[in-house]
């Protein structure tokens, strides 16, 4: 099977328009996530971390075919395309759209009924982004709950593994509205701070919106610089709205990833875990962690800074642990300060400078969903 | 060259029909979707508290794996981690979006929240039958043999998975449709060839 690499990136989000913009500000510890308070959502105040209702990215329904999700996901993939040498109307290049929820806010606004249906699903925005860059293949939709991100990066991979396609643009985004933020104040999920993952005080998520891409590709010019080691995905079978206790199944996607990337434990530098900051999902990756032997190694969560980001969390969060390894920096975990769960982890809390060669990503998800990634240096990338 | 894979079993459920195997071994015309789910669901005796509590996309994905893995499934054969889903439609979790939003006008309803992603009907099926395997869930306008056939021989071929059911499970209000597959290694009496246009012919069974 062909190696396959990272060409480009790209983040958008609260914090900034590039991945750049995005890392300078992590490392000042700065977060996206501030208080609101906006009737047309709750009728209490929240802390999300949102774009501002006024800027020059997001145009009205009156000024843009695009609803807001497809005007993310356009101005993330735009970026990414730039200077990247991928040529989108290449036979084999392929479009892959990770999200949850997509154009739902539109039911908050709009009377339901065929004409809707067909604007809601996700099949449609995923058509108007690849129109919008000439792609000609159909693109694909993932729609996996909170690994989507992750998910779609796997489905980019083995599409490319498999030699359908030489070259995979990767795009994820969510964006936050009534339907969304009522329903997980409902689960009373929502922290009424910004969220604390893997504190002792945590007490549930912080919600964010932003979008994602990540450009792979086969081809050997690409090859000096990140590659994709190895990733798994699998089902805890346990419950569809509450992680499994044991940690069991998160613990077997990440010693799969490890073989599939054909190192050890001990090989990799740093962890970017889903740390959602809920009692329970923290719980289970500390325990999966643990199982998995690596309880020692550096782990951070960016859900502090990023809030949850739902469909686009894989990728915004695999962008930036990308972008550690590059510049041999692993980022802090933003919200945390007394350690809260019982295995106990090494979370980073202050910058950490490398040498880092690998590096792990994991996230889980409603509906039992567990994934993980391994991102490595390639041979020919001198630390 | 890859082994060959097989189609041991389908079921499709459109029309208010339950097809298995090609064959139609359930009616009930006279009723709306959520009783025709529960008759069908009785009719096969099956006894899971869980089903009534699910949305009626998951009620219906379940249904169809039910029927699907009765008699040609062997769960001493595989491990939990061999066995995966790789499910697609069209609507995502519409039919119950629109409810939850319904229930965001009065007190938020959680449990209908829930509900409100494709791929909880996976979770729901790997409960019910211990499946810890790989899964995924696609949105496509079209259900889409070729992509199905590619993605899931993929997942066999490099080991991945042993067995996978795969398929189609879409549902809006009373237009519905489910069509799954399970595909494994090894050929059994009723073994259909795992190709696009054996996916293809099944899937549209229900039209002739």
């Amino acid at each position: 099977m062909p190696d396959v690499f990272v060409v480009s990136d790209n983040i958008l989000s609260p914090l900034g328009l590039t991945t750049a913009e995005n890392f300078a500000q992590l490392t000042k510890n700065i977060t996206g996530i501030k208080e609101h308070n906006d009737a047309n959502m709750s009728a209490s105040s929240f802390y999300a971390a949102l774009f501002d209702k006024k800027n020059d990215l997001i145009k009205d329904s009156n000024e843009s075919i695009y609803t807001k999700f497809e005007q993310i996901l356009n101005a993330s993939v735009s970026n990414a395309l730039e200077n990247s040498g991928i040529d989108t109307s290449d036979k084999k290049t392929i479009l892959i759209i990770s999200s949850t929820k997509g154009n739902i806010s539109l039911l908050e606004t709009e009377t339901f009924n065929s004409t809707l249906q067909k604007r809601i699903a996700l099949h449609t925005s995923a058509k108007l982004v690849a129109e919008y860059f000439r792609f000609v293949n159909q693109p694909v939709v993932i729609s996996n709950a909170c690994i989507s991100g992750l998910l779609a990066i796997l489905v980019g991979l083995r599409l490319i593994q498999s030699g359908q396609y030489e070259n995979a643009v990767i795009a994820g985004a969510d964006v936050i509205s009534k339907f969304v933020l009522s329903g997980f104040q409902s689960l009373q999920a929502i922290s009424d701070e910004p969220c604390k993952p893997f504190d002792q005080a945590r007490s549930g998520i912080s919600l964010g919106e932003g979008a994602g891409t990540l450009i792979l590709s086969s081809r050997k010019k690409y090859e000096e610089g990140i590659k994709i080691m190895g990733g798994s995905v699998n089902n805890d079978a346990n419950h569809i709205s509450g992680p499994s206790r044991t940690g069991e199944e998160l613990a077997g996607v990440i010693t799969k990833a490890l073989q599939e990337a054909n190192i050890s434990a001990s090989e990799i530098d740093f962890i970017s875990a889903h740390g959602t900051a809920t009692l329970y999902n923290d719980e289970m990756e500390a325990n999966a962690i643990t199982i998995a032997g690596l309880q020692s190694v550096p782990v951070n969560s960016l859900k502090g800074y990023y809030g949850h980001t739902l469909g686009a969390a894989g990728l915004i969060e695999s962008i930036i642990s990308i972008h550690s390894l590059k510049e041999n920096l692993v980022l802090p975990t933003m919200g945390f300060k007394q350690p809260g769960v019982t295995k106990p982890l090494n979370i980073c809390s202050a910058l950490l400078h490398g040498p880092f060669q690998n590096c792990l990503k994991t996230a889980s998800g409603f509906g039992g969903c567990n994934a993980a990634i391994v991102y490595g240096r390639s041979g020919n990338m001198l630390n | 060259m890859f082994a060959e894979k097989y189609l041991n079993a389908n079921c499709v459920i459109s029309n208010h029909l339950v097809l298995k195997n090609e064959k139609t071994i359930f009616e009930n015309k006279q009723t709306d979707l959520h009783e025709f789910l529960l008759s069908a669901y009785n009719y096969f005796g099956l006894n899971y508290p869980k089903f009534y509590k699910m949305d009626n996309s998951s009620k219906l994905g379940w249904l169809a794996s039910e029927i699907l893995l009765k008699d040609n499934f062997n769960a001493e054969k595989y491990r939990p981690d061999e066995i995966g889903l790789v499910l697609a439609n069209a609507n995502s979790s519409l039919d119950t979006d629109l409810k939850y939003f319904e229930t965001v006008k009065d007190i938020p309803s959680p449990s209908v929240f829930v509900y409100t992603l494709p791929n909880i009907m996976i979770g729901e099926i790997c409960i019910r039958n211990n499946f810890k395997g790989e899964n995924a869930f696609f949105v496509f306008e079209e259900f889409d043999a070729e992509f199905m056939e590619k993605y899931v021989s993929n997942l066999i071929n490099n080991n991945i998975l042993k067995a996978c059911i795969f398929g189609w499970v879409d549902l809006l209000e009373e237009d519905y449709k489910a069509a799954l597959f399970w595909v494994e290694k090894e050929k059994s009496e009723q073994s259909i060839l795992f190709t696009q246009d054996n996916i293809n012919k099944i899937f549209k069974a229900d039209n002739g």
